[in-house]
Parts: structure tokens; sequence; C-alpha cells
């Protein structure tokens, strides 16, 4: 059975929020900087890059108190993904979107107390928090300071390098975005997912089962 | 009477005058065999660079047995290294000033003889034709140095004893050719001791007057400022038409654009080289700067949408059963 429960804390949820609105900035104010045009109606090209350069410094001391915090508090469990059977969950789940879910067949990982996230969830959020993210802070940051770090590096193929780590990063954390928002409509409703990151409550299953 | 014993003296004080100047002979005599390599007229030009090279000279009057020493106007100098290492290295010094410069002192009517312009040499010859002088001219006379400055002259950018090819010349860096060509513009326009000479207006700061442009120091080491501040044409290889300071460019996707005005300007010369030679849009800009909005992929593009919308499809697929089976 499910029941609500307050799952999300107000510090997880203002995080979360923030980082959806940075994103959200980043990837407007991005496009609008790589596809810039005298006619385009765009963000302006001067406003873009400040608010892109503003949002991204705000973005990484997100990011960092994300990384901080999932080493010194318990959060980091819900990120743990034993290699052993991995495949085999990922298949059940994907299985489980393609096919099951039409069946009426329950979902094979429920939100319990102690697992927030789905196998296929998981690997998205540690593949995009743990390597997306960190590039495209990195890259970021390089070229702000293009004439110090890059050009001491490497020169100008150093500027282009870092350039296409960026927008790559950036594209697929756009991706990332448009399923992310998509997956959270299979929920316990279609709207219960979208309540839950605003009032911190979410439908738990009691029963706890093993992943 | 008076008058013949007058001019019979003036000429007799003045040929008994004679310059007494010169530097460390051994040394000048190895940097002469150097200049030979470049120029024909190498010992009759030392006639003039003996005094005009050098930052004081000698004035010797054998008749009273006096000499003093004087400075040498600095406007006047040429330094033999620069001389030899520019565009106009091979001539002599009488080739383009008169003849009557030989005498000492110059005659009046020499220096009073009005220095040749650069069309004077180079307009309407074919041999000048690719670099389009008359164009360049005719939009020079347009440009605020020719009609809101008194007694401008192409000698105020283009000294023709020191300039240099830099755009042009292979051996150059696109940097170094920013940085010349920047220099000439700062030699006024950031040296108040010399734009006061030009000008009654008060002295400016360029870095204050640039403080809207983000990356200062990177847009001045990687573009011209006449990129900005000239009417770009498709005549003139090299814009002259400098426009006045309401008409430059201030919006910065002008340069950062699939259309970049860089293509039209500093990368002119180039542009006629495939745009995809490094697989970017403007790629010839990419080469030696990466300029965001100018310098765009297009495989990767192309790729981008098609994730992207694939994407797109895999979630309307999934809305469409879940439509179909109430989910």
């Amino acid at each position: 059975m499910a029941k609500l429960s307050y799952h999300y804390p107000l510090i997880i949820r203002i995080w979360h929020g923030l980082n959806a609105l940075l994103i959200l900035l980043l990837i407007a104010t991005g496009i609008s900087m790589y596809y810039v045009d005298p006619d385009s109606r765009l963000i302006e090209f001067s406003l873009a890059v400040q608010m892109h350069n503003i949002s991204g410094i705000i973005l990484s001391f997100s990011y960092l108190i994300f990384f901080i915090g999932n080493i010194t508090t318990g959060n980091r469990k819900y990120y743990k993904m034993p290699l052993k059977g991995l495949g085999e969950r990922l298949l059940k789940q994907s299985r489980y979107y393609a096919i099951d879910m039409f069946k009426g067949k329950k979902k094979p990982y429920p939100i319990t107390e102690e697992r927030k996230f789905n196998p296929l969830q998981k690997l998205f959020y540690v593949i995009i928090m743990y390597i997306g993210v960190p590039l495209v802070i990195i890259s970021g940051w390089g070229l702000l300071f293009p004439e110090s770090i890059i050009k001491a590096m490497f020169g100008l193929g150093g500027v282009l390098i870092t350039v296409l780590v960026h927008v790559a990063m950036g594209f697929f954390i756009s991706l990332f975005l448009v399923i992310h928002i998509y997956v959270s409509t299979i929920g316990h409703t279609r709207s219960a997912n979208f309540k839950s990151i605003i009032n911190g409550y979410g439908w738990v299953e009691e029963t706890e089962e093993v992943s | 009477m008076k008058i013949i014993i007058s001019f019979l003296l003036t000429f007799f004080l003045a040929s008994s005058l004679h310059i007494a100047a010169q530097p460390d002979s051994a040394s000048l005599s190895a940097d002469l065999e150097k200049y030979r390599e470049a120029n024909d007229f190498v010992d009759e030009n030392e006639a003039c660079f003996k005094c005009h090279a050098e930052t004081k000279y000698v004035l010797v009057d054998e008749f009273f047995g006096r000499e003093i020493t004087e400075s040498m106007c600095p406007d006047k100098m040429v330094l033999r290294d620069e001389y030899y290492d520019m565009v106009h290295k091979s001539f002599a010094c009488l080739d383009c000033h008169a003849y009557e410069y030989e005498e000492f002192p110059h005659p009046l009517e020499a220096r009073l003889e009005e220095p040749y312009q650069c069309i004077d040499c180079h307009g309407y010859d074919e041999n000048y034709a690719q670099y389009q002088f008359e164009n360049i001219e005719m939009e020079y006379m347009e440009s605020v140095h020719a009609t809101n400055v008194d007694n401008f002259s192409c000698w105020n950018c283009h000294d023709p004893h020191t300039y240099q090819l830099t755009v042009r010349d292979e051996e150059s860096t696109i940097k170094e050719a920013i940085a010349y060509n920047n220099d000439i513009c700062l030699s006024c326009h950031s040296d108040f001791s010399r734009f006061e000479l030009l000008t009654d207006r008060e002295e400016i700061s360029i870095l204050d007057t640039h403080d809207w442009l983000p990356h200062q120091a990177a847009h001045f080491g990687s573009v011209r400022c006449i990129e900005c501040h000239t009417a770009i044409s498709d005549s003139t290889l090299v814009a002259h038409h400098v426009q006045p300071i309401e008409k430059a460019v201030k919006k910065c996707a002008e340069c950062h654009s699939k259309n970049s005005i860089l293509m039209a300007s500093l990368y002119k010369h180039e542009a006629k080289e495939s745009r995809k030679k490094y697989g970017f849009i403007n790629g010839v800009i990419l080469n030696e700067a990466y300029v965001i909005g100018a310098n765009r992929n297009p495989t990767l593009v192309t790729l981008t949408i098609v994730l992207f919308l694939l994407t797109l499809g895999g979630i309307s697929i999934h809305i469409i059963a879940r439509i179909i089976f109430k989910k």
C-alpha cells in the first residue's frame, strides 16, 4: 500500500528548485549565445552572457553543496548503485516503462523510505551529477577566464576543446531535463511528483523491497 | 651691391658649415653591410642618416672654428633599423625627397615641398591595382580624420619611413598584425602629447570608453580598432572610412554571429578559403580565436537537432501509448 509521507525535506526542495531555475536560465541563455544573430528574437547577447555567467557561478556553488552534502550526510545512500545485477535491474525498469506499465503491472522498484530512485533513474542521476554537471562546471569556469587558464595550458585548441565539452554537456543536460520532466508524470498520478517537489509529501510504498 | 655682398656672405658662411656626427663606426659599418642586402643606395642615404638617424648632431663652422651639438627633432628622425626593414626599404632618400636636400643647411624651397601621399605613387597604377589605393583614398577622404582634423594625412598613421606589412605578410601572425595595427591608433588615442597636437579635444581614456566591453584584453588582442570604428565596404580590402564615435559597432552580435563582420574585415583576405576547412562555420576566424556565435559546427548542430527530435519522438510515442492504455 502506498501512503503519503513527508519524503523530501525543505532543504532538498530548495536545492532542487534553485537548480531547476538555474538550469532553465542556463539553457535559454546558452542557446541564445550559440545561435546569436542580430535579427534573432533570442535573449540579447550581452545580457545572455551576463545571465549565463551569474547563473553558472551560482550553480557551481549549488553543486558544491550537493557534492559535500552527499559525502557528509546520509543522502548518498540514494545514489548507491551496486554493480552486481545492475543490468538486470535496468532491464526490469526499462521493461516496466516500455511494456509492463501498460499492462497494469506494479512498479518493480517503487519509492520507499529507503529508495528514492529506481535503478534507471539512479543511473541517469549519477551520470548527470557526477560526470555531466562537473564537466560543464569545470569547462564553464575555464571559459570565464579564457586568457589566463586555458591559454596557459593548451592555447587556442584548449579553448575549442573546452567549448565543445561545455556545449556537448550542456546539450546532454538539456536532453536529461526533457526526459526528467516527462518521466515525472509517471507517478502515483500524473501530477503527484510535481506536487511532491513543492510540498515535500510523496507517495511511498510501505512494504520494503530489496533492490 | 649690398644684396650681392649679403648673398656672397651667406653662401660663403653656409658652405663653411658641415655636419660632424657619427655613431660608433665599427658597429655602423657592420650594420651598413647588412642594410646593403635590402638597399642599393645605402652609402648615398648615409648623407641623410648621419644626422636624421641620430638624436644629436654636431654642427661645425670651419670658418670661425666653432661647433655646437644640436638635438634632432624626433619628427625628423628616421632610424636605420626601421627604415631598412619596412615596405620602402629599397628606396634612396632622394627618390622621394628633393635633390635640394643634398645641400646643407637645407634650402627653404626644399623644406616647403609637399610630402608625397600614398595615392601619389600607388594610385592609378596597375602594379598596385589589387590593393585598391583609389578606394582607400576615397574612403579616407570621408573619414573623421580627413573631415574633422586639420593637417591630417596618410602619414599620421602610415609613416612611409617605418610602415610595415602585417596582415598580408605571411611571416606575421594575425595577433602580431592586430597589435601593430592597433598601435597605430593608440599612438595618438592613448598618448595625449601626440593627440593634442591634432585636436582641441580633452584627453580620453581608451579603457574607460570601452569599459562596457567584456573581456577587454581578449578583445583588444583579437580584433583591430578599425573592425568596429570603420564603415566596412565590399570594395576595399582594408577599411579606411573611420567613423564618428556614435556609429561605432557596439552590438555584440555584429561579430558574434554566423554573418560575423570579422569575415568582411579582419579575415577578408582569408575569407575566400573554404568556410568548412575546419569543419566550422567561419572556420577562418576559428584558426585564430574562438568567437562565440560565429564558430558553429554544422555537423554538431545537426546531430543535436536529430538527438533532440528522437527524444521528443520517443516521448510522444510513450504519451500516445499512455493515452491508448489510459495509464
